[in-house]
């Protein structure tokens, strides 16, 4: 009686973590996962979207600024507006930043250097769909991989985000001189998610952590009571 | 636009401006014989550059034979982009080593990130999919302005090359000594998976056959990097800063995917890169190797500037380029494969049946040259061989141990050394977890990626101790495949086979040739006896700076097969309890040694550290066996620094753990030593009496949860220190160096 979700992972010329995402979906939660090009329109078929990291377009302009005029962009948008899951992940989170789909902006990293280290991070709401398997407060291991992590937005957007209770994760100790020690950021209708560390990384111990885990599961979870209520 | 007017053939020859390109008159005379004219300036620079050492090996040759090349599991040995290894259940590994020395000397940040393009590009030409990225760097010393830029803007633009286009930087080693100061090294390795039956070539076979060109389009960078290669650095190389091309990951990205999924298709004939020579040596080399001609027309050549020549094509070494030969009426599928990444594909020329390299351009043919020629018959050079009056005088020194008074400030200022340091500082730019392979990342012995869907894994590492080389070169060229197979079987792997970066200084002056050969016949014996062969590599010679020639390196690049996850071991002590075990007796050898160079400003002398190869095989096999049986909790290689720097490494990691060791006989070299073949090991109590019935070993101490190292001879503390303390030296060095404090 309840079937698979099926997830898509969007392919933007430049992508490399879209691999890493396929993966943590098929082999580690066991749903379903397909590869969708940048020329896709549609996106009806799929439960959730998954915007991987990567270099998408090279990013030689701002991260994100070429990607977010994809054609498939406007399908994401549409997703969105349904409630559909969306999950950007490092580059996934810039696109979603240029796309507007989430506030503010990236800067480079304070050191002006691409920083890839598992760094520890507060899950500061876990009443999120995305993070609802885990506790509030919970210290979780997950790995970051980026140049231009270093989060800001201005004084109105951050109280905003405090007060819908938007920001999802924050760094213990910050590697990219991040706003508020910010890591992840949530829409207020709370289904676009958009993190710089990279979960897809942590779901297996044999690579160092599975801590990323629980929020693909929070995601199946979330969309399996929603459905069982349905039917 | 300007046009240029190319000197006429009889100009070339009185004027010799052949010389200017790398040619000598003897060479001169002979492309005429071959060609029964004088040639064109055209057909001068393609002899240039394919004659030239890069691309010919013409001085290093007769060297080179002597590596043993083959074994049951090669599948592919040198002479292709790389080599190949069977790894089992139809898959194989690929990898190659290479350098870029001379572009990274004057143009850092690009140097080296297009070496990184370009051995990426070795790797999947040859149909594999690249799977890891390591490095072997060395730099002058970090106490002058010019090698901090050296050294931030190489680890950056290796980062990002890497790291955009997707492929983890698993691992390396950095080396820091004064004779690389103005000459620093840039050896890039890739590793890539393939299965048996997709392995390509690159050959243009088939009478008829399209010969189509992919990628980005050709420009004037580069032109003549192949020929700036062989040739000594001087005041005036930073007027060579136009043969250094500019890296474009984003668009090797795309043809890296796509190149793979060309792979698949039945229409393609032959593949290969277009790297040092770009479009002159891919095609010719194409052709001579399938034994047939080819014929191209210049015209159709995609082109990023206008105007550009006939010698400017073929010489461009533009980069994210690549050559194909396709089945004849297939091109359209290739162009429409090509286009969903939105890259070129274009016809430019056919195989042909004559042998000859014929260029068209402007309806005119600008060169017509025999294949062979160009791709295989530059000439051989033996060139005179001489050991160097150092060589004889070190040899009769005798070993005297070096007078330490404080060991414990001596250790913290040993861990400070660069070459020793953490390198942290280095590997957390690059992205060591993309693509979600990577078990063991940058920092342990060897780097350990898996292979997704098995049980299995591949180890890989590069290693190079040039001191030793320096020393000794037969001796060091041993010493550096032993320690490179040390550290893949620290990690629980088996070592497979070998690719080698010969780096070294102007092969034209004797003493320089005969460490060449000296270190050649040290890695043919040690790869011979460790069972690993030699399936390709890089020769970089010309190595030198105002005269002066860095240290012999030659950089081993060393695969290993871990044949199930759980042999996966690391060099971290992990319980306390656990017994400590040092593999192999300690000698009084400090020649080359970290502890030498500290109390002597930099200088070493004396003996390299004796090897006996077959020892050492009967030690890793001992150690891997230990480790298969899983009674090996970690196990780390002794290299710089010896007991003492492993020890303290061993109990780095934040786990709060300390050692209590007891050895025998002199404290300084029980401590600082560097003798070869050995290895420290922890090992559970419970699974002592397997251990001692595997590995011959001495029991040395234990692991405690003090968080303090201490050591003691006969009882005798003889080191007292606490490892956070130790821990924070070695961390803090190289930000320290750089001025990057926190």
């Amino acid at each position: 009686m309840c079937r698979t979700l099926k997830f898509a992972v969007i392919v933007f010329p430049g992508s490399n973590c879209d691999v890493d995402m396929y993966h943590a979906i098929k082999d580690e939660l066991g749903e379903e996962v397909e590869y969708v090009w940048h020329d896709t329109s549609s996106l009806e078929e799929y439960d959730g979207i998954l915007l991987p990291g990567g270099f998408s377009y090279g990013d030689y302009l701002r991260t994100g600024a070429i990607a977010r005029f994809s054609k498939v962009m406007q399908a994401v948008i549409k997703a969105a507006d349904d409630g559909k899951p969306i999950l950007g992940v490092c580059n996934g989170f810039q696109i979603l930043l240029e796309a507007g789909l989430l506030p503010g902006a990236m800067r480079r990293n304070e050191s002006l250097s691409f920083i890839c280290k598992p760094v520890e991070l507060k899950v500061e709401s876990s009443t999120t769909m995305f993070t609802n398997a885990y506790q509030e407060g919970q210290t979780i291991t997950i790995p970051v991989a980026h140049g231009e992590g270093n989060y800001y937005c201005d004084e109105e957007t951050l109280a905003k985000l405090k007060a819908n209770h938007q920001i999802v994760f924050t760094y213990r100790r910050n590697p990219n001189g991040s706003l508020e020690n910010i890591a992840g950021i949530i829409n207020e209708k709370g289904n676009v998610l958009g993190m710089m560390p990279h979960p897809e990384r942590a779901v297996d111990t044999l690579l160092g952590s599975a801590d990323g885990l629980k929020i693909f599961q929070s995601i199946v979870k979330t969309w399996r009571e929603a459905h069982v209520v349905k039917a | 636009m300007l046009l240029k007017h190319e000197p006429h053939p009889q100009q070339i020859k009185t004027e010799k401006l052949y010389q200017q390109m790398g040619l000598s008159d003897e060479e001169f005379t002979m492309v005429e014989t071959i060609l029964g004219r004088t040639p064109n300036w055209t057909e001068t620079g393609l002899f240039s550059v394919m004659w030239s050492e890069h691309c010919s090996y013409k001085n290093s040759k007769p060297v080179l034979k002597k590596f043993p090349t083959s074994g049951e599991k090669v599948l592919q040995g040198p002479g292709e982009g790389a080599g190949i290894v069977d790894i089992g259940d139809g898959q194989a590994v690929v990898f190659k080593i290479e350098s870029h020395n001379h572009p990274s000397a004057i143009e850092p940040y690009q140097g080296a990130a297009t070496g990184v393009g370009g051995i990426i590009r070795d790797i999947f030409s040859m149909g594999a999919r690249p799977i890891a990225l390591l490095n072997s760097l060395r730099f002058g010393e970090l106490d002058s302005a010019r090698v901090n830029y050296l050294f931030k803007e190489v680890v950056a633009g290796i980062a990002g090359y890497g790291n955009c286009i997707g492929i983890p930087t698993v691992g390396g080693e950095v080396q820091f000594e004064p004779c690389y100061e103005g000459n620093p090294l840039v050896n890039a390795m890739c590793v890539g998976l393939i299965h048996h039956e997709d392995i390509k070539k690159g050959q243009a076979h088939g009478l008829g056959n399209t010969v189509m060109y992919v990628g980005a389009k050709t420009g004037r960078d580069g032109i003549h990097g192949a020929t700036f290669a062989s040739e000594e650095l001087t005041e005036q190389s930073d007027e060579k800063r136009p043969a250094v091309q500019v890296g474009d990951p984003f668009m090797e990205k795309l043809l890296l995917e796509a190149c793979l999924e060309l792979i698949q298709s039945d229409a393609l004939v032959g593949i290969q890169d277009m790297g040092a020579a770009g479009l002159a040596s891919s095609s010719s080399e194409m052709a001579s190797k399938a034994g047939m001609g080819i014929e191209m027309n210049l015209d159709l050549v995609p082109q990023r500037e206008t105007g550009m020549t006939a010698y400017e094509m073929m010489l461009s070494e533009s980069q994210e380029r690549m050559l194909i030969v396709v089945k004849k009426g297939r091109e359209q599928e290739i162009v429409d494969l090509f286009k969903k990444y939105d890259l070129e594909a274009v016809a430019i020329g056919k195989v042909t049946d004559d042998k000859q390299f014929r260029l068209y351009h402007k309806g005119e043919v600008v060169a017509d040259i025999p294949v062979d020629a160009l791709a295989e018959e530059a000439p051989v050079y033996h060139k005179p061989s001489k050991e160097p009056a150092y060589f004889a005088e070190f040899q009769a020194m005798t070993s005297e141990v070096p007078q330490v008074t404080d060991v414990k400030e001596t250790l913290i200022q040993i861990l400070s050394q660069p070459t020793v340091a953490s390198k942290e500082w280095v590997y957390e730019q690059y992205d060591y977890m993309v693509r979600t392979n990577t078990v063991v990342s940058p920092g342990s012995d060897a780097a350990v990626v898996r292979i997704r869907g098995t049980r299995k894994a591949l180890a890989m590492t590069t290693d190079c101790n040039s001191r030793f080389v320096y020393l000794d070169p037969e001796t060091g060229g041993k010493i550096a495949v032993a320690e490179a197979a040390r550290n893949i079987v620290c990690s629980g792997a088996e070592p497979l086979a070998i690719t080698d970066n010969l780096n070294f200084g102007n092969p034209e002056k004797p003493e320089v040739f005969w460490q060449i050969e000296k270190s050649a016949d040290g890695i043919s014996e040690a790869c011979r006896v460790l069972e690993t062969p030699v399936i390709g590599g890089n020769v970089s010679l010309y190595n030198e700076t105002s005269g002066t020639a860095i240290y012999p390196t030659p950089v081993i690049g060393m695969v290993g097969l871990v044949t199930d996850l759980d042999h996966i071991t690391t060099q971290p002590f992990k319980n306390s309890g656990d017994l400590i075990y040092l593999v192999g007796e300690t000698k009084q050898e400090f020649g080359g040694s970290e502890l030498q160079k500290l109390l002597h400003n930099g200088r070493v002398f004396g003996k390299a550290p004796e090897l006996n190869i077959h020892l050492e095989k009967e030690r890793q096999d001992q150690v891997l066996a230990a480790i298969r049986a899983g009674v090996v909790q970690s196990a780390h290689d002794l290299s710089e620094g010896g007991l003492a720097v492993a020890l303290a490494e061993c109990l780095f990691g934040g786990k709060q753990l300390g050692a209590k060791v007891n050895i025998n006989g002199d404290p300084v070299t029980a401590l600082f030593s560097e003798t070869q073949s050995r290895f420290l090991l922890s090992v559970k109590k419970a699974d002592q009496q397997q251990f001692e019935s595997l590995v011959a070993a001495q029991l040395i101490g234990e692991v405690n949860q003090t968080g303090r190292l201490q050591v003691a001879t006969n009882e005798k503390m003889i080191l007292e220190a606490e490892v956070a303390e130790l821990e924070t030296a070695w961390k803090g060095a190289i930000p320290c160096l750089l001025k990057l404090r926190d």
